[in-house]
């Protein structure tokens, strides 16, 4: 077996679609799933399919917005950009994210007390 | 947050716009799986490969669908609809039970906000005047002489007012009053009308503001001042035809003009408050300086400064009074007020005293309709947990297909809320039309009843109440159906097998609490009724039917007393002549307070020769009747009744009541002796039965009767004693004294009977309502019985069938499921006469003549409801007889 796939946090797909988008451009949800799937190493499990849930989410929000277009395959496709909100928003997230990893970091780096 | 407002608006927005969104995402998911094939042939896989990675990675997309609805509509509302559409479905398919069970819950319910819409609007809802709760009726504590000695003096108000710290302002009204004791002329034919008089501070005192017009000024109240009138509302409307023009007119009320200074609102209705059953249409200002030497008149009303208890004002109170005073000019009336023991004067908060004395009854018609809504909601666990076993598979498949339990609970409690929902729209009908007889209901002498409405708080109770019943019998078959075993429904053949035991004997306890609840009510209901014809069996001390009275108006008004009491003696022979002289009159006579009306009592004379301690001889009410009065009214005489010579010419005779001839001369026949009124001889003429005067079921007082033509009548009533049906008589009654008098107003002729029937009112609604809700549960735990045997019945078919086979007679099968029911019932009786026991102990004050363990009302009980019970069961059983052993053993 190999190593198991880490399960997503709640909330953590929304700030890695938000984060994507912001970094590539308008993209489709296909391309979206396939460049978290990358640059996460296929560390994730990711259904790709979970990934409408988030982007219809995030567009209900006023962070993406949603046009159908046409692929460079010439296949049509709903593509996604992000909104100004978006980035405001993922500013925020990102630092929150950053925030607490850090937190968890040294909370998980810490020694076994007058072991030295 | 903008950011979820926006969000939670295009979820709503989305879930109305499903079809769409859905055809969108179905072709976003399909592009995504032709870019993923794309890329997978890109990189040398095989079509057959490519696509089944793409879909591998995809993951399930049917699982995507739903996670992204979930995410953007409101899956919650979804579900419900679903249960809904799914609920709705399933009553349809089962219209009989659906009925049935809308019927029930409907009268159920109807019955609990109707009886809410009652408690609400007469125990609950402050009076309808500003911060009411800060106002206090003070009285003197209940005594025998009625009103005269409910009431205080001119004087004593004043003085009372002077001296109390504890108000704000007092306030009072005129209580001698009678019902159409003015009449209002100049439009048409003269026309009755009831009025009261008011302190000028009344509405001022009591917060109510005119709807138009203006309130009393001290200087409406001034002696002299030219008369001004409020209308109320409802009189303004019936008379006025809603004028609004009204303020400023000047109207004619009893040949003098009045003018009309306002109308009162519609909330505040004066007769509802403080004479509930009698109607008054306008209040006029009192001129208490004209009214000093008229002895104790004024009821009193007093608002709190704020901060003040209740306790407070009452040891004030119990301060000043002593230092009242009857009157001014008599010290030695001063003190009078105190009472023997210094409780002279007892407050209490004016809502205690308008609806105090009803609170037991309305409490227990409360009590009465939760138990009615308890059986229907046994019934209805019962035909739920019947149809429960119909529907076990249908259950147990879905769980087995992957539903949730809580999701099996929550559609059967949707089902049951929505019965529930049908049930609360027929007993929110049932109760508009219970509540919209009893405002019309003027006769029923209930305090506020004409303005009882299903308001706001109605429809909060009634939506309770659905919810609370729903839970109560859908929550109960819904667990026990979702936690039954899988395998074993799915193997459960029907008949005979373990769950339909363990069913059977939760069917069987439902039962029984059934009828344990029906019992309380039915003896509840027979206890009243018990209670009720005592007090019909009442004797009165009169004889009310045949007999009938109307208000004559007459004026007797002239510069001497000898000069009035000639004419009136004038009048009333005439009137009397007259009446007496129509055919099917017995007798004709006049008084001027009918018994159980208005009464009022003088100073308490004394036996000549004999001397009373100080205050024990209590003051009797005072009658001032014509010849002819006491056969007209049917009152039994001992010694002789008023003849026309009892004149200011003879000596001056009175008749007093055995109670009061008792205490005057214990063992002696009091005919021919002499009662000192001061140094005024009055010698006894007769002994009169007790009347009931202002109750039925209070005990008696003393009661004297004067001559009127010796002493001045507040008020002439004419009663009449017919052989033919009193009420035919109304109109040659009237013709005769417009005969007499073209300002006789076309009064109410109103037969002695309804008199007695207003003033038994309230008891006889109480029984009424009760005995209705008894013979409700009475029917609902018949059809449960029913139900559960006749349930038993189908389900042991195949056993009878083999029994018959086996040569059990019919009558023998008969027996068998009447002896089921039987022992069935006979335990609820028990459980059902135990609990009847400890609440008819509760209800005890409401009895008249009556134990709460009254042995006949029990026997009664337990009687109707084995006979109903019965009943119930034979039909079941004569089924049961009837089936065929072949027939029922090849059906399984």
């Amino acid at each position: 077996m190999p190593e198991e796939k880490l399960d997503l946090l709640q909330g953590t797909l929304d700030l890695m679609v938000l984060q994507t988008l912001a970094a590539i451009g308008t993209q489709h949800g296909y391309g979206i799933a396939r460049r978290i799937e990358q640059v996460s190493g296929h560390e994730v499990l990711l259904n790709q399919g979970t990934i409408y849930a988030s982007l219809v989410r995030l567009q209900q929000r006023g962070w993406i917005d949603a046009a159908w277009g046409t692929s460079d395959n010439n296949r049509k496709a709903k593509f996604y950009s992000i909104t100004r909100r978006g980035r405001k928003r993922l500013v925020e997230d990102a630092a929150y994210w950053q925030r607490l990893s850090a937190v968890m970091g040294r909370v998980l780096a810490m020694q076994p007390e007058g072991g030295e | 947050m903008p950011d979820l407002l926006r969000q939670s608006w295009n979820r709503m927005r989305a879930f109305f716009h499903k079809a769409p969104l859905d055809h969108d995402l179905d072709a976003e998911m399909a592009s995504h799986l032709d870019l993923a094939i794309d890329e997978n042939l890109r990189s040398g896989l095989s079509p057959e490969e490519a696509r089944r990675q793409a879909l591998v990675r995809f993951g399930g997309v049917q699982q995507a669908r739903e996670q992204q609805r979930a995410a953007r509509g409101l899956p919650f509302l979804d579900v419900l609809a679903q249960d809904l559409r799914f609920a709705l479905r399933t009553m349809r398919r089962d219209l009989g039970f659906s009925i049935v069970a809308v019927l029930m819950l409907g009268l159920g319910i109807g019955a609990n906000v109707a009886a809410f819409s009652v408690v609400n609007t007469i125990l609950l809802r402050p009076l309808p005047m500003a911060n009411s709760d800060r106002l206090v009726w003070i009285a003197p504590p209940p005594q025998k002489c009625g009103l005269s000695c409910a009431t205080y003096s001119a004087d004593a108000y004043d003085e009372f007012k002077a001296q109390s710290r504890s108000y704000q302002d007092i306030t009072g009204y005129m209580a001698f009053s009678t019902p159409d004791n003015l009449r209002l002329t100049g439009r048409g034919e003269p026309v009755p009308v009831t009025g009261i008089e008011v302190m000028a501070n009344f509405f001022q005192t009591l917060g109510v503001q005119p709807m138009l017009g203006r309130l009393f000024t001290p200087a409406d109240a001034r002696h002299g001042s030219h008369p001004v009138v409020l209308l109320q509302h409802a009189y303004w409307k019936r008379q006025f035809a809603a004028d609004p023009a009204i303020v400023g007119k000047e109207i004619d009320l009893n040949g003098s003009p009045a003018t009309v200074v306002g109308v009162l609102p519609a909330s505040f209705d004066f007769g509802a408050v403080f004479s509930p059953g009698a109607r008054i249409d306008l209040l006029s200002a009192e001129v208490l300086d004209d009214e000093r030497q008229w002895g104790n008149i004024v009821t009193l009303i007093g608002r709190l400064k704020p901060g003040v208890t209740l306790a407070q004002a009452q040891a004030d109170a119990n301060l000043v009074v002593p230092h009242l005073c009857w009157s001014e000019k008599y010290p030695q009336s001063c003190g009078s007020y105190a009472g023997k023991d210094g409780g002279g004067m007892e407050l209490r908060t004016l809502k205690n005293y308008v609806s105090g004395r009803i609170r037991r009854s309305l409490e227990l018609l409360w009590g009465a309709v939760g138990l009615i809504l308890l059986i229907v909601c046994v019934n209805m666990s019962n035909l739920l947990l019947a149809r429960s076993a119909a529907r076990g598979k249908e259950f147990a498949m879905r769980s087995a297909l992957g539903a949730q339990r809580g999701r099996i609970v929550r559609q059967l409690l949707t089902e049951s809320l929505l019965l529930s929902a049908g049930g609360a729209a027929l007993g929110l009908a049932i109760a508009w039309a219970v509540t919209f007889y009893l405002t019309r209901a003027g006769s029923i002498a209930l305090p506020l009843l004409s303005s009882i409405r299903l308001d706001g708080a109605a429809m909060g109770w009634t939506l309770l109440v659905t919810l609370a019943t729903a839970f109560l019998f859908g929550l109960m078959p819904g667990l026990k159906m979702a936690s039954g075993s899988l395998q074993e429904t799915l193997k459960d053949s029907g008949a005979g097998s373990g769950k339909g035991l363990r069913h059977g004997k939760i069917r069987a306890a439902l039962v029984i609490s059934e009828v344990a609840l029906a019992c309380v009510l039915v003896v509840g209901a027979g206890l009243l009724l018990r209670s009720f014809l005592r007090v019909l069996d009442v004797d009165l001390g009169f004889a009310p039917d045949h007999a009938a009275s109307i208000k004559v108006d007459y004026d007797d008004s002239a510069p001497t007393n000898e000069a009035s009491v000639a004419k009136r003696a004038e009048i009333f022979g005439q009137v009397i002549a007259r009446v007496s002289a129509l055919p099917g009159v017995e007798a004709a006579g006049i008084v001027d307070f009918l018994p159980l009306e208005q009464n009022r009592a003088w100073g308490a004379p004394t036996p000549q020769g004999k001397i009373f301690p100080e205050g024990a001889l209590p003051s009797p009410l005072v009658y001032v009747c014509s010849p002819g009065y006491f056969r007209a009214m049917g009152m039994r005489v001992h010694g002789r009744g008023f003849t026309w010579d009892d004149n200011l010419k003879s000596q001056e005779v009175v008749l007093i009541n055995a109670a009061a001839a008792r205490t005057y001369w214990p063992g002696e026949d009091a005919v021919g002796k002499v009662l000192m009124s001061g140094k005024e001889q009055m010698h006894v003429i007769g002994v009169v039965d007790d009347v009931h005067a202002s109750s039925v079921e209070d005990e008696r007082g003393w009661q004297i009767y004067y001559s009127a033509l010796q002493k001045g009548p507040s008020s002439a009533q004419l009663v009449i004693r017919s052989k033919v049906p009193p009420a035919s008589m109304a109109g040659s009654v009237l013709r005769a004294l417009r005969e007499l008098n073209p300002n006789q107003p076309a009064a109410e002729f109103q037969p002695i009977r309804t008199i007695v029937d207003r003033a038994v009112s309230p008891r006889r609604f109480f029984v009424l309502l009760v005995g209705i809700f008894a013979a409700l549960g009475l029917t609902l735990a018949a059809l449960g019985i029913y139900g559960v045997i006749a349930y038993g019945v189908t389900q042991q078919t195949q056993e009878i069938g083999i029994r018959i086979a086996l040569g059990a007679s019919r009558a023998r099968v008969q027996l068998g499921v009447l002896g089921k029911t039987f022992s069935l019932v006979v335990v609820g009786l028990i459980a059902g006469t135990l609990a009847s026991l400890a609440t008819a102990r509760l209800m005890a004050s409401m009895l008249f003549g009556t134990q709460p363990t009254d042995a006949l009302t029990y026997v009664a009980m337990a009687a109707v409801l084995l006979v109903v019970a019965l009943t119930a069961g034979y039909l079941p059983a004569w089924r049961a007889s009837r089936i065929n052993p072949i027939i029922a053993l090849r059906s399984n």
